[in-house]
């Protein structure tokens, strides 16, 4: 009864059941892996399943044997790493020279409001024409090789990248700039050692979301005009009914896109650990 | 002009807005002066414009008309003679505790090793050994502005301009704050200029208080605080002066606020 007494831990815990459902609650590591593990393996058995048992024609669904059986055969005679290295090739140029323009632009309209005014009306104007729609006339000005394919990638991703990248500068607060102000720097000292360095892990995942969309664009900028690429195989093999090139492309894209997305999450984890809201 | 006033301002007025848009006045015709390491706070009623004079005199914001002075020169702009501390925390969260400080420093023509010596002992000032390289996510609130205090001091400006540094606290580390601040402060002497709309704060602190009226911002009385030096958080308050003080601003800011009330004028309506 008395404070002065030391307490000791009890021996033994009270065990706390497993809540699944209560709104916002924390659970098990395990359970929550386990979900998003189980739910893939379900849509594989539903595949599995639906092929298997002949419910579906092999032309419009292919066992996932028979996308395998693709991906050998692509594997060893070789196409597949043409198509591979063709495809990140285009995407990286095109996201890179995406970036590189894009980054500086934004910075400027993300602090000058002069910059602001200056691009951002035509910037909304362009950023929604579709950029399939830009198909023949990329091909009419650039030809059929991979400038082509650049232009259609930087079209799909500049014109949102540098709006996106003008509001992560623009979540910097501006009483960091004002502080920095009192210590005699300059405005270029400030952007360059405050509003750069703060704005970053912002630009990052911008970074990240983007290079996802330059992998939906991929398709696009294959569609017409080329003879190698991920995207050209899955527009050739719909030609002639090969459904299981097309779910192999389809796939394939899908897992670069996670893979590239993955490496963005982890280099920001690496590179900006005092900007993870620590728990 | 008075000549041993470290800041002055005379008849300063802040209108915002203007030509298609409304006119608000912001500050009106406001004038004060900081004497050299005198302690000074404005207080008034949230929305008085107290911290909008506060930008000026840090050149962080024009001037409409009248002129803020700090040693006899008008302002033109933000310098490094007058060291800010704001409500928000301002801390650069990509560097560590020591790396902000030090950040003050980067115009300075010190030494590194000077530099080093200087950061340790703001350190040591606002009693954080032990978190130097600890980053801003990782402290508590209080102890971030304990950063942003010595961050502000440790180049040595000429006077200290503070918005309210406490205003984001809780009431138990706001207390440690204040005894912090009286403690830095009476061993360091330095010229301060010090926003709150907390008249307890204000009274242990400073030197003098001004009392603003409700919007438009102008000068409603100049009061002197006459308590003995040095000071502390327990003594003081409990100085029966303290409790007169406490009263006579209390009723400055009551008839402000009724004013305010009276004239029909409600948040964000002028």
């Amino acid at each position: 009864m008395s404070g002065s007494v030391p307490s000791q831990r009890p021996a033994e815990l009270r065990r706390q059941p497993v809540r699944l459902l209560e709104l916002r609650r924390e659970i098990p590591r395990r359970w929550y892996l386990g979900a998003g593990v189980g739910f893939i393996a379900l849509f594989l058995i539903a595949w599995i399943a639906l092929t298997a048992g002949q419910w579906v024609s092999p032309i419009f669904l292919p066992s996932p044997l028979a996308v395998l059986a693709e991906l050998r055969s692509q594997a060893a005679s070789g196409v597949l790493w043409q198509d591979l290295w063709a495809s990140v090739y285009r995407i990286m140029v095109g996201w890179v020279l995406s970036t590189v323009l894009a980054v500086p632009i934004g910075v400027l309209m993300g602090n000058f409001r002069f910059f602001e005014g200056l691009f951002e009306p035509f910037i909304d104007l362009v950023r929604y024409m579709p950029a399939v729609a830009f198909v023949p006339l990329t091909i009419l000005w650039l030809g059929v090789g991979d400038a082509q394919k650049f232009a259609i990638l930087f079209i799909g991703v500049f014109f949102q990248q540098v709006l996106m990248i003008m509001d992560n500068v623009k979540t910097v607060p501006r009483e960091m700039i004002q502080v920095s102000y009192t210590f005699g720097l300059s405005q270029w000292e400030i952007l360059r050692s405050v509003i750069l360095p703060a704005a970053m892990p912002g630009i990052w995942d911008t970074f990240r979301i983007t290079v996802g969309w330059a992998w939906t664009y991929l398709v696009v900028a294959e569609l017409v005009a080329a003879n190698v690429g991920l995207g050209y195989r899955i527009m050739r093999a719909q030609r002639f009914l090969e459904t299981d090139q097309i779910i192999l492309g389809i796939l394939i894209i899908g897992l670069l896109g996670l893979f590239t997305d993955y490496l963005f999450k982890w280099s920001y984890r690496r590179l900006f650990p005092w900007a993870l809201q620590s728990r | 002009m008075i000549p041993s006033a470290k800041l002055q301002a005379q008849r300063v007025w802040k209108i915002f807005g203007g030509q298609q848009e409304a006119e608000v006045v912001a500050v009106q015709d406001l004038s004060l002066h900081v004497g050299v390491n005198e302690f000074v706070s404005l207080v008034g009623p949230s929305g008085c414009g107290k911290s909008t004079f506060l930008m000026m005199a840090a050149g962080l914001e024009s001037i409409s008309a009248g002129d803020i002075w700090i040693d006899g020169k008008p302002i033109t702009g933000p310098g490094a003679d007058r060291g800010m501390v704001f409500q928000s925390y301002t801390l650069f969260p990509w560097l560590s505790v020591e790396e902000n400080i030090r950040f003050a420093l980067k115009k300075s023509k010190l030494s590194r090793r000077e530099q080093d010596a200087l950061v340790r002992e703001h350190i040591q000032l606002v009693g954080l050994e032990g978190f130097e390289r600890a980053y801003p996510n990782q402290l508590s609130g209080g102890m971030r502005q304990r950063v942003a205090i010595a961050r502000a001091l440790v180049y040595k400006p000429e006077m200290l301009l503070m918005d309210e540094p406490f205003g984001a606290l809780d009431a138990q580390t706001r207390l440690q704050m204040q005894e912090l601040l009286l403690n830095v402060w009476q061993t360091h002497r330095t010229t301060v200029l010090f926003i709150t709309h907390d008249v307890e704060e204000a009274l242990l602190l400073s030197d003098r208080i001004y009392v603003m009226t409700a919007r438009p911002g102008r000068i409603k009385a100049e009061v002197v605080v006459d308590l003995p030096r040095p000071r502390n958080l327990l003594d003081t308050e409990s100085d029966p002066r303290f409790a007169a003080l406490r009263r006579q601003v209390l009723t400055l800011i009551r008839e402000e606020a009724q004013r305010a009330a009276a004239s029909g004028e409600f948040a964000g309506a002028t």
